[in-house]
Formats: structure tokens, C-alpha cells, sequence
């Protein structure tokens, strides 16, 4: 299989400013001195994908893959090392990123495939083509400032992948316009797919992965962590993004891809059936509802709580003995019991795993799939409610007196706090 | 698809795109792969001239959409943008013919055959500065030759250029005036030159821009100096060919330090083909004896044309130049914007 794409010993390296100065003047005052904190955005980056491959890259933000992928489009150099692209290249980094608003869509698809290296003639020749590919027949004319956002994007896709480039570069771009024009991108996906064209896809959904790309690389920190199958790579990547621990061997291989699966997964709490929330305080059960295909001793449930911010709230310990279950074959339910749930007000999201007592290998992780909202009647503000007890004593004497000012109040059942307001 | 790039397999043919039937293209894998890109930190001249003749459609595409998005494409739109060097003739008409009693004769023309050069290069060098920054959006995010932002520039002036030769036309026509013919024949040539130079300077000055973005400014006040250093307004006669310079052979020298100003000779020859005129007579009233006034100087056709022969061959060294200094900093370009 030939290579298409080449990366040799890439790496690239970003001066980050402790304060930039950006003029001749300013330049003079300070006599020229920047000092800078050299961070490595890319280090030793080397893979070769090949020919007519769908080839994803997987990583947090801030790991390099948008960086790698600007290195490879040609947009910033790399600081050493060489990239050999085989054949024509076209990068959608930001689609319509070319545009001027000014300018008719017309005049605009000139602009545009100009930019991404046609000639007049084949963009004459694809014209009606990349209009018809947007559905903007009616508004070809129109100045692109007029646009609606779905408008601008669905021009700026039909350009790209009217293109018909050899190599083509997707930066998280794929999910634009409504469901039907998603349904069309991806099928012209798959169309170049079978045409034999490569694809490199960056994305930190590991869903797009599975389901395009024939391998994937994972990057942390602007390094690779491993390039492998898709199933392989994004149970490396989630390792990595919960932070379960390394995952340096991963002789687990078989195992992980179809033993065990995560059919359903709900919370409930003890007011569950009465009112969407649940209060501070109360009992919260998330039931996941395993298959498996095969006994699996020792499994290790997972769970972990993002809020809406998709921060991190809690997650449980890879390691606790507590959370060890022996599934038989066929599975069953497992059971998260959370006696005493201290969040305050918020929807949280809820996402489940079991992978192997090993670490090795995530048999199946749920990311967010369910959600639970807590509504605080009371008037703390925050995140968590951490239990509070306030008490006074006067400094004079050696005499103690009895303390009994606002202690113990705040935990008292929310019963009695629905019946006063009733 | 412009950093330091070489392409081995295909050298000297032009790169072959998937070969296309009918309406829709038909993707033979492996057939368009000869072509190999290669990305590194090295900047290459001999690929990026290459590549700045590739991507030409898109040199021209560019300078029409700065054309679109200034001027509407509509006539009046090109009217308004030849309201600004209207403006400057008169001004300097104004002042120089009617408060300084100039008596040059048409005046307005030996200012429009000056000006005419000069705009082109002051244009193209103001608007290039804050190419690179203004359009960070593309810079930002799509591979193509950047320097093409700057040539745009060029191109632009160009167009605003060849309006003002048919205004100048149109007043030649209307004074009855009549060029030098012979000198003529060497405005293709100078104005090759003034491009080349014009170029050179647009290249190296929008990606300084970006590292120093008080270049705008300090462009603009070195232009302002430069005009008034170059004999557009003011007459090269005016200068060294007046009784002070003969008075004193021993400043020769300085007429040389002079002419080291590439737009010098191009100015000069623009005048010398367009106003035609090297000297002329003034009767100062009460007196008997006409006073002979030097304009340009007598040479001949070929001296002229060397010396906007020099000034060509060194404003493709700059460009060349230009083009190394524009490579090597345009590899943080999408960092600094």
C-alpha cells in the first residue's frame, strides 16, 4: 500500500510571550527582549497513513492533533522534521473560511476554490455541481453577508469537497447544517471513501472515529500515544481522558472489541415518579443494564459525573474493591447506589464503563448517556453542599456556657421545609 | 501548499489533476499521485516562483475581489477611486502654479506625468503593509502562497493605474499636447520596472507588518519623505541643472546620489516620454532677455533606457530577496495573527 501522507520526526514549537510586543516602539523600549516560554505543540510526531485510508486522530483539547493537521495542510510550518503529501491536498479547517462577505456566492466559489488550488476552468467546470451539492440555486447571487450560518457552511463544504482532492483534511467540520445535509456530507464521505481518496479526520468524539475511520491515532500532549484499529484507539483514548490509570501494555487486545455491552442505562432517585429533580441530600441509583457474551469475572464498574459545564464532578475509584462485579455470561443489572448525592443545583450528566479488574481493556464505556437534575430548595449557593456547623462561645471567663446558636439546622429532613412553604 | 516545497516526480510538468469526464471527475487512485508535496522548514525560491506561476488564477481572482469589494465593479465606483489623485493634482497645482507663480508651462501635466508613476507605488506599498493582518481569516486557515495577498495589492494599483492613463490621455488629447514618441516606446519598459520594484517593496513590507505593526505607520511617513525626494512635484532641472550645479562641478556626485532612487529614473522617464519637454523660455516681464528654464535633462533614449534597465535588474534582485524574507517569516504567520 503506498503512503500518502509522510510525517517524519515532526515537531513544532509555539513561543508563548509572557507579553508580546507587536510594534517597532515598543520593540526599542524594551531593547528588544521578548522573554518566551517555549512550549513543544508537537514532539517526534511520526506516522505514515496510507493511501485511500480514513485515518482519525483522537485527543483532549490542546494535544497538537488540530496543530498536526495545520502542519500537514502546509498553513504553519513545522519547526523540524518533513511531511511528503502524495497527490492533491485540500484542508477544511473552518469551512468557508475564504469567504468575503462582500462578495456573491458566485463570486465567492471562485474565490474559494481558487484558494484551495483550482484552476478558473475546473471551478467553471464544477460550478453548478458545488451549487446544487448546497442547495443555494436561489441565492448564488446573493452577497454571502446575507447568508444564513447553515447558508455560509453548506457553501463552504460543497467548495471543499467539490474539490475532489486526493488528501482531504476534516478539523471537526463534518457536523454542519441539519440532519439532511449531515446525511448528504457523509455520504459524499463514503463516496470518497470508495474512490480511494485518504481521509485524515481530527476529532475528540470518539463516535465519528468508530464509525469512519479504518485506523486511529491518539495524541496527548503533542505526542502519539498509539496508532492502532478504532476500537483499540479509543479505549486507549478514554483510558487517557479519565485517567484510569496507565495503560502502557495492551496486551488485552481481544477481549475488549464485543464481550460485553451496555445495553440501557437511567438514574433514579427516591422521588423519582413524583418530580423530574431530586434535593440535596437524597439517594440517587443509576441502573445500567449489561450484556454479556461471556462470563466476566472481576469486571470493574465505572462511573463518573460531568456537569453542564462538562466538568469533571466526580469520578469513582478505578481501583475500589466496592466496585468490582462478577458478570455471568448474559449479564445483568449493575447498580450504582449513591446514598447521599451533595450536589446542589444543576443537571448532571452521567456517564458508565466496565472494563477489566487489569486495567487493560475498557469492554464498554457509556460517555454521558444519562442525566440528573438537583434542585436545592434552600438557599446555599454552589456545587456541592459541604456540611456546615457554626457555633459561638464568648472570650472572657474560663466559663463555658451552652453554645446552641444556628448549629445542626442545616441538615434537617426537606420534608419540613416543603410543609412550611405548603 | 507554499512552504519550502519541491516536487521531485513532476519536475517541470505541470502538476496533473484527477482527470475529469463528463460533469463529474472521475478519481483513478495512484494516476494523480506523481505529485508529492513536501512540507518543511526550508524555503526553497525556485518553488515558490513556481508556485506564485501556478496559482496566477489566483492572483488575478484576488486583485478582482480587493477591485469588487472597493469599487462595486460599477463605473462610478472606479470614478470615486480616482477622486483621491484628482485631488493631490489640484492641490499641488493650486499651490505650486497659482500661489508660487510657477511658469512652467502646462503644469498639470508635468505633475500627472509624475504622479502617475509615483500613485502606483504608493497605492500598492500602503495597501500591501496591512494585507497579511487584514486577512488574517484566510491566513489563518487556508495553504496558498501568502505573497499573493501582497501582489494583489500591485495588481490593484495596476488597474487604478491604467484609469488614470486614460484620464491622462484624454488631457493630452485635450491640450493638444504631444508626447515624445521615441521616449514613449520606453514606457512598457519602465513600467515593468516600477512593478517589479513596487512588488518587491509590497512583499517585504506586508509580512514586517505582521512581526511590527507600527510598519503602517512608519510606511507612511517614509513614503511622504520619499515623494518629496523624488522630482514629481519639482523639476530634476530644477535641482542640478540650474546655475547652482554648474557653479559648483564638484557636487556632480550628489546628482548620482540622487538617481540611486529607483522611482527617480522611472518618474523621470515617464516625464521625459509623456510632458516631452527638457527646457523652456520665461520672459520675465521688464526685462528683454528670456530666461531658459532645464527641466529634464538632454539624454538621449538609450541613457534613459539604462537606467530603467538597472533599475529593473535590481528590482528583481529585490524581489527574489523579497521573496526570502517573505518565506521566512511567513512560517509563524498563523501564530502571530
Amino acid at each position: 500500500m503506498a503512503v500518502a501522507i509522510e510525517i517524519k520526526d515532526i515537531s513544532k514549537q509555539f513561543k508563548l510571550y509572557n507579553e508580546k510586543h507587536t510594534s517597532l516602539k515598543e520593540r526599542v523600549i524594551h531593547g528588544g527582549k521578548m522573554p518566551y516560554t517555549p512550549f513543544w505543540a508537537l514532539r517526534d510526531v511520526n506516522v505514515d497513513i496510507n493511501q485511500g485510508e480514513t485515518f482519525g486522530i483522537l485527543g483532549r483539547n490542546g494535544c497538537g492533533k488540530s496543530t498536526l493537521l495545520k502542519c500537514v495542510a502546509g498553513i504553519i510550518k513545522p519547526t523540524s522534521g518533513e511531511i511528503r503529501v502524495r497527490g492533491s491536498l485540500a484542508a477544511m479547517l473552518e469551512l468557508g473560511a475564504g469567504f468575503q462577505p462582500d462578495l456573491s456566492g458566485r463570486d465567492n466559489i471562485f474565490l474559494n476554490g481558487s484558494l484551495l488550488g483550482l484552476s478558473r476552468a475546473d471551478i467553471a467546470k464544477r460550478f453548478d455541481d458545488i451549487v446544487a451539492f448546497a442547495e443555494l440555486e436561489d441565492f448564488i447571487d446573493n452577497q454571502v453577508k446575507f447568508y444564513s450560518s447553515g447558508m455560509y457552511v453548506r457553501l463552504g463544504f460543497a467548495v471543499a469537497v467539490n474539490v475532489e482532492p486526493d488528501v482531504l483534511l476534516v478539523d471537526e467540520v463534518l457536523a454542519v447544517g441539519d440532519a439532511s445535509f449531515q446525511r448528504k456530507c457523509l455520504d459524499h464521505v463514503r463516496k470518497f471513501q470508495r474512490e480511494g481518496r485518504t481521509i485524515v479526520v481530527v476529532t475528540h468524539g470518539a463516535d465519528a472515529i468508530r464509525q469512519n475511520c479504518g485506523r486511529a491515532m491518539v495524541m496527548n500532549h503533542g505526542q502519539v500515544i498509539t496508532v492502532d484499529e478504532p476500537g483499540e484507539a479509543i479505549r486507549v483514548y478514554l483510558a487517557d481522558l479519565l485517567g484510569v490509570g496507565t495503560l502502557a501494555g495492551s496486551e488485552s487486545g481481544g477481549i475488549a472489541g464485543n464481550v460485553l455491552h451496555i445495553e440501557t442505562v437511567r438514574a433514579e432517585h427516591s422521588g423519582s415518579g413524583e418530580r423530574p429533580h431530586l434535593y440535596p441530600g437524597e439517594a440517587l441509583t443509576v441502573i445500567a443494564d449489561v450484556e454479556a457474551l461471556a462470563p466476566v469475572p472481576n469486571a470493574m464498574a465505572t462511573i463518573a459525573i460531568h456537569d453542564d459545564q462538562n466538568e469533571l464532578v466526580f469520578a469513582s475509584d478505578p481501583d475500589d474493591p466496592a466496585c468490582a462485579v462478577d458478570l455471568p455470561e448474559g449479564g445483568g443489572i449493575v447498580r450504582f447506589s449513591f446514598p447521599d448525592v451533595p450536589l446542589l443545583d444543576g443537571t448532571y450528566a452521567v456517564s458508565v464503563g466496565v472494563r477489566s479488574a487489569t486495567e487493560t481493556a475498557i469492554f464498554d464505556w457509556k460517555d454521558q448517556v444519562t442525566k440528573f437534575e438537583v434542585a436545592n430548595p434552600r438557599r446555599e449557593t454552589g456545587r456541592v453542599r459541604i456540611p456546615l456547623d457554626v457555633s459561638f462561645e464568648l472570650r472572657s471567663t474560663g466559663h463555658t456556657g451552652e453554645v446552641p446558636v444556628v448549629s445542626g439546622g442545616l441538615f434537617e429532613p426537606l420534608a419540613g421545609w416543603e410543609e412550611s412553604t405548603a | 501548499m507554499t512552504l519550502g516545497i519541491d516536487r521531485p516526480a513532476a519536475a517541470g510538468q505541470e502538476p496533473e489533476r484527477p482527470s475529469s469526464i463528463g460533469g463529474s471527475t472521475r478519481f483513478i487512485p495512484g494516476q494523480s499521485h506523481d505529485r508529492v508535496t513536501v512540507v518543511n522548514g526550508k524555503v526553497q525560491l525556485g518553488q515558490r516562483l513556481k508556485d506564485l506561476w501556478t496559482n496566477r488564477d489566483l492572483l488575478l481572482l484576488l486583485t478582482r475581489t480587493e477591485l469588487k469589494v472597493k469599487y462595486k465593479d460599477s463605473a462610478l465606483g472606479y470614478a470615486w477611486s480616482m477622486l483621491n489623485p484628482a485631488l493631490v493634482l489640484t492641490i499641488y497645482f493650486v499651490v505650486f502654479k497659482i500661489i508660487a507663480r510657477n511658469h512652467q508651462p502646462h503644469f498639470a501635466i508635468w505633475l500627472f506625468a509624475g504622479l502617475i508613476a509615483w500613485n502606483l507605488f504608493n497605492n500598492a506599498s500602503m495597501n500591501a503593509t496591512g494585507v497579511v493582518v487584514g486577512k488574517a481569516g484566510i491566513v489563518k486557515k487556508v495553504a496558498f502562497p501568502r505573497e499573493l495577498l501582497a501582489l494583489s495589492t500591485v495588481g490593484v494599483a495596476i488597474v487604478l493605474f491604467a484609469i488614470q492613463v486614460v484620464v491622462l490621455v484624454a488631457a493630452l488629447l485635450l491640450f493638444g499636447i504631444h508626447p515624445d514618441f521615441t521616449y514613449v516606446a520606453l514606457l512598457p519598459l519602465a513600467l515593468l520596472a516600477l512593478v517589479m520594484f513596487t512588488s518587491a517593496v509590497a512583499v517585504f513590507l506586508s509580512a514586517v507588518n505582521v512581526y511590527l505593526r507600527d510598519t503602517q505607520h512608519l510606511t507612511e511617513v517614509l513614503l511622504m519623505a520619499w515623494f518629496w525626494g523624488t522630482s514629481i512635484v519639482y523639476t530634476y532641472g530644477t535641482i542640478f541643472l540650474s546655475g547652482y550645479q554648474k557653479n559648483h562641478p564638484s557636487l556632480k556626485w550628489l546628482q548620482y546620489v540622487y538617481l540611486i532612487n529607483p522611482i527617480t529614473p522611472i518618474v523621470m522617464t515617464f516625464q521625459r516620454a509623456i510632458y516631452g519637454v527638457t527646457q523652456y523660455s520665461y520672459l520675465v516681464p521688464d526685462t528683454s532677455k528670456p530666461t531658459v528654464y532645464h527641466v529634464l535633462p538632454t539624454w538621449g533614449v538609450g541613457i534613459y533606457a539604462g537606467m530603467v534597465g538597472a533599475v529593473l535588474l535590481v528590482s528583481i534582485g529585490l524581489f527574489l530577496l523579497a521573496l526570502i524574507v517573505f518565506g521566512r517569516l511567513e512560517g509563524n504567520f498563523a501564530e502571530e495573527l
